[in-house]
């Protein structure tokens, strides 16, 4: 069966699986601004510790930042993959995608595990409820994209995910460079323009 | 009436610039940690930080996403929650003083 025989058409002559997941991460980009504002709200408005300064791993944190980077660089090599029927290089890179997003994970749970032994929970002031549920909820996305790409895998190794089925990684594909660009944002705003000192 | 898709999406890029935009990423992000740890830029440090990182942000979303060469529709469905998140964001800032002088 073609492409051209599965696709979902609309009068634009554009596939409306397409349209509908750009729509989804339209409504995401409101998602995290609106987490990404209430964190720069409340931002040096704790009135007690731990601060930002005090406890946030900027070298930790770029590590992980460039694997999450790296990520997107092994699914946009995975799609090509795809799309051109090369089955070992498809799966060679979905693996690497999902690998390296399980990668980020380990990193945030380490984090989130060292932070609460020194002492930041939700609960302890409001640099801890926003940062914990900003970056848990980026978390959370990355834990479904990892999911989503290994359900992929599973799909390419079944012999069912040829260049007609393109669509199916490039919706992935998209999903996983939106969960990217948020964390681009997020690694920026609350990692490298903390606040100094301030709670 | 024609069953045809509307040819309205271009080749996506190849494997090259997919390489060279990982590249250009990973510079950048040194460049941002870097600059994050010289005290001389620090008065400058909240400008040369947002447009290093739209610049990431641009460079991901326009061929990592591939609305550079896909139909512009979707640049629109994407930019325009995108627009409307910034300036909501911008909106709580300024109501819950974040930018108020001598605060």
């Amino acid at each position: 069966m073609t492409h051209a025989a599965t696709a979902h058409h609309t009068s634009t002559g554009l596939d409306s699986r397409k349209i509908a997941f750009w729509t989804f991460i339209g409504s995401e980009c409101l998602l995290f601004g609106s987490l990404i504002s209430t964190y720069l709200v409340y931002q040096g408005k704790s009135v007690s510790g731990p601060t930002p300064a005090e406890i946030l791993n900027i070298p930790l944190t770029s590590v992980s930042t460039f694997d999450l980077l790296m990520s997107s660089l092994a699914m946009v090599l995975a799609l090509a993959a795809v799309q051109r029927g090369d089955k070992v290089w498809a799966r060679v890179w979905l693996g690497t995608t999902a690998l390296l997003g399980a990668i980020f994970l380990g990193f945030q749970v380490f984090e989130f595990w060292s932070f609460v032994h020194e002492g930041l929970t939700l609960q302890v002031n409001l640099f801890g409820s926003t940062f914990f549920t900003l970056t848990g909820f980026h978390g959370g996305h990355v834990a479904v994209g990892v999911i989503w790409l290994l359900t992929l895998l599973v799909r390419s190794f079944q012999g069912k995910l040829g260049p007609d089925k393109a669509l199916n990684v490039e919706l992935a594909g998209l999903y996983w460079h939106f969960v990217d660009v948020v964390w681009i944002v997020i690694f920026t705003v609350v990692y490298l323009l903390r606040t100094n000192g301030g709670a | 009436m024609s069953e045809q898709p509307a040819h309205s999406e271009r080749a996506h890029p190849g494997v090259g610039t997919y390489l060279t935009v990982a590249g250009v990423l990973t510079v950048i992000t040194l460049v941002e940690v870097g600059v994050f740890y010289v005290p001389a830029f620090r008065p400058f440090l909240a400008p040369i930080l947002l447009i290093l990182s739209g610049t990431k942000f641009a460079l991901v979303v326009m061929f990592y996403m591939h609305l550079k060469t896909d139909h512009r529709l979707f640049t629109a469905i994407f930019t325009v929650p995108l627009l409307i998140a910034m300036a909501v964001a911008v909106a709580l800032l300024f109501l819950f003083g974040v930018f108020a002088v001598g605060s």
